[in-house]
């Protein structure tokens, strides 16, 4: 579904990415982990073009991002992306949120949209609140609102960048919550988080990321299980973040 | 002192306020219409066409307002010949319009431009992730917010444009405030009718402040 191949991406003489190479197969949930700055959301942007990189390839859903005449556009409404910041458009009610770019993007009209919007705002346990302004919401209940924005458009894979990770403590167990639904369907995700919990319960895979380069990239069981196996920054890392 | 030739005199002011009026709704539309346009120009990638809107925008920043006007009564009716072949008579509201829109714009584009920058950048990002283009989240996602935060600001530089239109009387355009001054040398009571026109300008322009400071306590929770 996703193929990384030898990506390397440089901001001016700082190389943010070295020969990233990694696959994400149909139905896979892959958990990307590294300390702050190694190059994990630069990754993932990448992955639907909103970056560009210089050298190598990424293929989605069997578009190469790298051949010149592909539609960047039409490639990036296929995969769904939810932002540490949410980014909810504030000047839209919910429902215009989730219903914009169904319209504008894919052609649907506008009652069709809105059906499909709502149905997903159910699903995130959000439905009582179409109405509403984004800035009437708690962190939770935006998170939620961009993860039903992002499937409204019925996307081939997930991009999460730590979607988590700007919530107050409480409301991480919901956004968590649709997160390990929407695995447990069977939907391809490559997220971006430090939730080792959510990693251990739903991720196939594990990557661990430094200074730009994949420096772990294993199944999840091996990962956690043998911590001996793993690098020495993975290890650090490790010890930092999970509970002893 | 004596302003009993004010009455009489009221027909012609309005006459005058409404060109000048006119002058403000369209300048102001055609300005931010244009200001706009430039703003996107200097913000984008390209830096050929950033660097074209860049030098118009500090360029007509830096001269005169009435140098403007005086060079496009000028301009525009040499212009059309050129374009048309023909004389063309445009007359000096049309010439000052053109003006006002070419001056103004620069300062709008500086507002707008702003106003764009000041939404996260983080809006464009999910506006493309989502599969519109650039120019959809633009129209739909960033000047929409963009404008909200600007209106004080844009309504403001209307505000100094409403007095920036008297500079009109130097092409003959009978606006406001030269319809108060032909008035009163036809009647022998300058300085009477342009102790009005002042009052008019004031109490309008202060009337418009207070209604924009009002909004922009509105508009920032
Ligand atoms: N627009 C940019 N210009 C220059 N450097 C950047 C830019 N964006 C990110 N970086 C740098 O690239 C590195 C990786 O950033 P990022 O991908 O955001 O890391 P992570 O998400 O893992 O914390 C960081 O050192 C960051 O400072
Ligand atoms: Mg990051």
């Amino acid at each position: 579904m996703i193929s990384i191949r030898n990506v390397s991406k440089w901001y001016g003489d700082f190389q943010v990415l070295s020969d990233c190479t990694t696959e994400v197969r149909k139905g896979e949930v892959v958990v990307v982990c590294g300390p702050s700055g190694s190059g994990k959301s630069t990754l993932i942007k990448c992955v639907n073009a909103l970056e560009p990189f210089q050298q190598g390839d990424i293929v989605v859903d069997g578009t190469s991002l790298a051949a010149p005449k592909t539609d960047l556009p039409k490639l990036r409404a296929r995969v769904g992306m939810v932002f540490q910041h949410f980014e909810l458009f504030p000047h839209l009610t919910v429902t215009e949120n989730l219903t914009l770019a169904q319209i504008k993007v894919l052609g649907r009209d506008k009652a069709e949209a809105t059906e499909k919007g709502l149905a997903l705002l159910d699903r995130v346990g959000l439905k009582a609140h179409a109405h509403k302004h984004p800035g009437q919401l708690s962190g939770g209940q935006q998170q939620r609102v961009a993860i039903a924005r992002a499937l409204a458009m019925d996307p081939v894979v997930m991009l999460f960048d730590e979607p988590t990770s700007a919530l107050d403590p409480e409301m991480v167990n919901e956004v968590l919550d649709v997160m390990v639904q929407l695995a447990q369907e069977g939907m391809t995700m490559m997220c971006v988080t430090h939730e080792m919990g959510f990693a251990r319960k739903v991720a196939n895979r594990v990557i661990f990321m430094d200074s730009g380069s994949i420096v772990e990239d294993c199944a999840t069981e091996a990962f956690f299980g043998d911590i001996s196996a793993r690098s020495e920054r993975a290890r650090q890392f490790l010890a930092k973040i999970l509970p002893h | 002192m004596d302003f009993s030739s004010i009455p009489a005199a009221l027909p012609a002011l309005w006459e005058g306020m409404q060109t000048t009026l006119l002058l403000l709704v369209l300048g102001v539309l055609g300005g931010v219409l244009l200001g706009t346009l430039l703003a996107m120009l200097r913000l984008s990638h390209n830096p050929l066409l950033a660097g074209i809107a860049a030098t118009y925008v500090n360029y007509f920043r830096s001269i005169p307002l009435l140098l403007v006007i005086t060079w496009f009564y000028f301009a525009v009716p040499f212009v059309l010949r050129e374009i048309t072949g023909e004389d063309t008579p445009v007359g000096a509201f049309a010439s000052c319009l053109v003006a006002f829109v070419m001056f103004e714009a620069a300062y709008f584009c500086e507002i707008v431009r702003a106003g764009i920058q000041s939404i996260p950048r983080g809006q464009m990002s999910a506006a493309q992730a989502l599969g519109m283009t650039y120019g959809q989240s633009m129209r739909l996602i960033i000047l929409p917010q963009a404008f909200r935060k600007m209106t004080p600001l844009l309504l403001q530089q209307s505000i100094i444009l409403f007095q920036d239109t008297s500079l009109v009387y130097s092409v003959g355009l009978m606006d406001f405030l030269n319809a108060a001054r032909s008035r009163g040398d036809i009647v022998g009571q300058p300085h009477e009718l342009l102790l009005v026109a002042g009052l008019v300008y004031f109490i309008v322009s202060f009337a418009a402040s207070q209604l924009v400071k009002r909004l922009q306590k509105r508009l920032t929770p």
